[in-house]
């Protein structure tokens, strides 16, 4: 059973100038182990794709079914909760809470998970498997490089050991040579730890680590 | 680390102005604590100055009847219609004494010699018998002894008659019946022969049992006043009830006016929280992204509203117990007050007020955080 598939789907914003139609009739399925790329031009409906996947919005029709999980008819609080369990983000400016430091950053998610602590051991475990020296773990995020932080950050999207990682322009905002650093880990937790990683980027170069690579003009699969 | 901890770490980034909107809390807390211990105090000095137990009618003629003199055979009446309770009859007037070369004037109360030890305490000496020149003076009398020369043993002359001072009478305090505290008490005996007077300003009964008190009222009023109002009766328990119930009102109106200041206190919390949310709207986004229920953010900030309330009413509360000493020992003369237990409970009241209004101002943009579309507070720059 494929860990993303999205069956007719259309997403439509209804805007006072006429609807906009970011997704129109797409049909996806990714496997569990698959690195895919998604791949356009702005306004093509990327963003719109990967907040349907990440089950932070939902279709105008069709069917998406996210790690098994139907989420036509769920609440707001049945998708966060989905969010939690099976889904980590990895997003373009890391988007680190700042109060925190650096494990407890990656701790935050198994406490939303657990409701309790005692998940240091885990947060440390995925901190030194993303390449993080526990010398940095009582760090806050801002004392440490844009690489380092998107390392915390893949961190915090394996704590939970979700179903896939959904990466919004992972590599943006960092320099080639950190970036393919970041993409190394990436491709190492795909090949290695079987995670299913689905990346949204602007680079072609990126194409090289992908298994497929899906390509979306104005809101259609090409 | 948990929503608790991160509320606090929320709190102490902005310290400067958590603890603006603390000391709006604090500011708030004293303010209702100290003028609800200051009309509580008012109260309880109150209470003190009375003696009356509630226990007490006090007998006057009607206005206009009998040229305002109750007669023996209307003590008689009275008497028969309380039954066992104790009636006292007394007579009042104002008179220049003279101490030695000391002169002044003093308020002089005619009791019968026998009725004396029901109605009053002698603090040194004895009571005056009917048939001697002896009198009692009060309490504040005595103390004032080195400048008018009443002491026990003094010889007060009072008209062409001289009286000795046979008793020192304890402080009583002020009363709906008589306040002897600043007066001679003579043997109404003396007072009658003096003045060549034979009725009497009032009639005091004392009730065994309050529990009576309307029944016997009653039953003064229906043998005094069948044909016409000859009598009228007053009832110090609901003259006390209606006095406290009158600094009751007061202590409201002064914690009203605390409350006011509390109130703006919210406002600043309010404003203090609105402007975390609009600065955290990415951050609100992240944490929702990850998994955070729209529940779990509105605990979040509104731990953050308690812990400005909880900083500001421990502050508030103990800066409170500061304050209210000082109010109940320069504006009502006595720091014991604040010590009853209804003075404290004012505190604990402004301490819990403080919270709740902290938490109530903290709701409004705890919602506000909780409904934020997570896909547009992770755009928020």
């Amino acid at each position: 059973m494929p860990v993303i598939s999205f069956e007719h789907v259309s997403k439509v914003y209804p805007l006072p100038a006429g609807d906009v139609v970011a997704l129109d009739a797409v049909d996806i399925a990714i496997e569990a182990g698959e690195f895919i790329l998604v791949m356009g031009p702005s306004g093509s409906g990327k963003s719109t794709l990967l907040n349907i996947m990440g089950s932070l919005d939902v279709p105008t029709s069709g069917e998406v079914t996210i790690a098994g999980n139907r989420i036509s008819g769920m609440d707001d609080d049945d998708l966060t909760l989905l969010r939690r369990d099976h889904i980590g983000f990895v997003f373009q400016q890391f988007n680190l809470i700042p109060l925190l430091s650096v494990v407890e950053n990656v701790e935050y998610p198994l406490i939303l998970k657990a409701r309790q602590n005692g998940s240091r051991e885990r947060a440390e475990e995925v901190l030194e498997a993303v390449g993080i020296a526990e010398t940095h773990f009582s760090h806050k995020p801002g004392e440490l490089s844009g690489g380092q932080q998107q390392r915390v950050a893949i961190a915090r999207a394996l704590a939970n050991d979700p179903d896939f990682l959904l990466c919004d322009e992972p590599t943006g905002n960092l320099d080639s040579k950190t970036g393919t650093a970041i993409m190394d880990l990436l491709d190492r937790m795909n090949r290695e730890e079987g995670k299913t990683v689905v990346m949204v980027t602007h680079d072609p170069r990126m194409t090289e680590y992908a298994d497929r690579t899906i390509r979306l003009v104005d809101g259609r699969v090409a | 680390m948990t929503f608790f901890d991160l509320a606090r770490r929320n709190v102490s980034r902005h310290w400067l102005r958590s603890v603006l909107a603390v000391i709006g809390i604090v500011i708030g807390v004293i303010a209702i604590a100290t003028l609800g211990i200051m009309g509580n105090s008012i109260g309880l000095m109150f209470g003190d100055m009375v003696t009356d137990v509630g226990d007490t009618l006090v007998v006057s003629p009607a206005t206009g009847v009998g040229g305002g003199k109750l007669t023996e055979r209307q003590v008689d009446d009275i008497t028969r219609a309380v039954g066992s309770n104790l009636v006292i009859p007394f007579a009042s007037t104002a008179d220049k004494i003279s101490v030695g070369e000391k002169e002044g004037g003093a308020m002089l109360y005619a009791i019968p010699a026998g009725d004396m030890p029901s109605l009053l305490e002698v603090e040194s000496g004895a009571y005056p018998r009917d048939t001697g020149a002896g009198c009692l003076i009060g309490s504040q009398l005595a103390a004032n002894g080195r400048e008018n020369g009443l002491k026990l043993g003094a010889r007060v002359r009072i008209g062409d008659e001289t009286l000795r001072v046979v008793g020192v009478l304890e402080e009583r305090g002020m009363g709906f019946d008589i306040n002897p505290d600043y007066a001679i008490v003579v043997p109404y005996s003396w007072y009658s022969s003096h003045y060549d007077e034979d009725g009497y300003d009032q009639v005091i009964v004392k009730v065994r049992d309050v529990n009576d008190l309307d029944a016997v009222k009653e039953s003064i009023e229906q043998r005094m006043n069948r044909r016409e109002d000859v009598v009228t009766v007053m009832d110090t328990r609901g003259i006390l009830e209606s006095v406290f119930a009158a600094t009751d009102s007061i202590t409201v109106f002064l914690m009203g006016i605390g409350a006011v200041s509390l109130i703006v206190a919210g406002v600043s919390i309010l404003n203090v929280m609105l402007m975390s949310v609009t600065e955290r709207i990415k951050e609100i986004g992240v944490l929702r992204s990850i998994g955070t229920r729209r529940s779990e953010v509105m605990r979040m900030f509104i731990y953050e509203a308690l812990f400005l309330g909880l900083a500001g009413a421990v502050i508030g509360g103990a800066l409170s117990f500061c304050a209210g000493y000082v109010v109940t020992a320069v504006f009502v003369g006595n720091a014991d007050y604040l010590f009853d237990p209804t003075s404290l409970l004012y505190i604990v009241f402004g301490m819990a007020f403080g919270v709740i209004t902290s938490v109530a101002s903290g709701l409004y943009p705890a919602w506000k955080a909780a409904q934020l579309n997570p896909i547009q507070a992770l755009r928020h720059e």
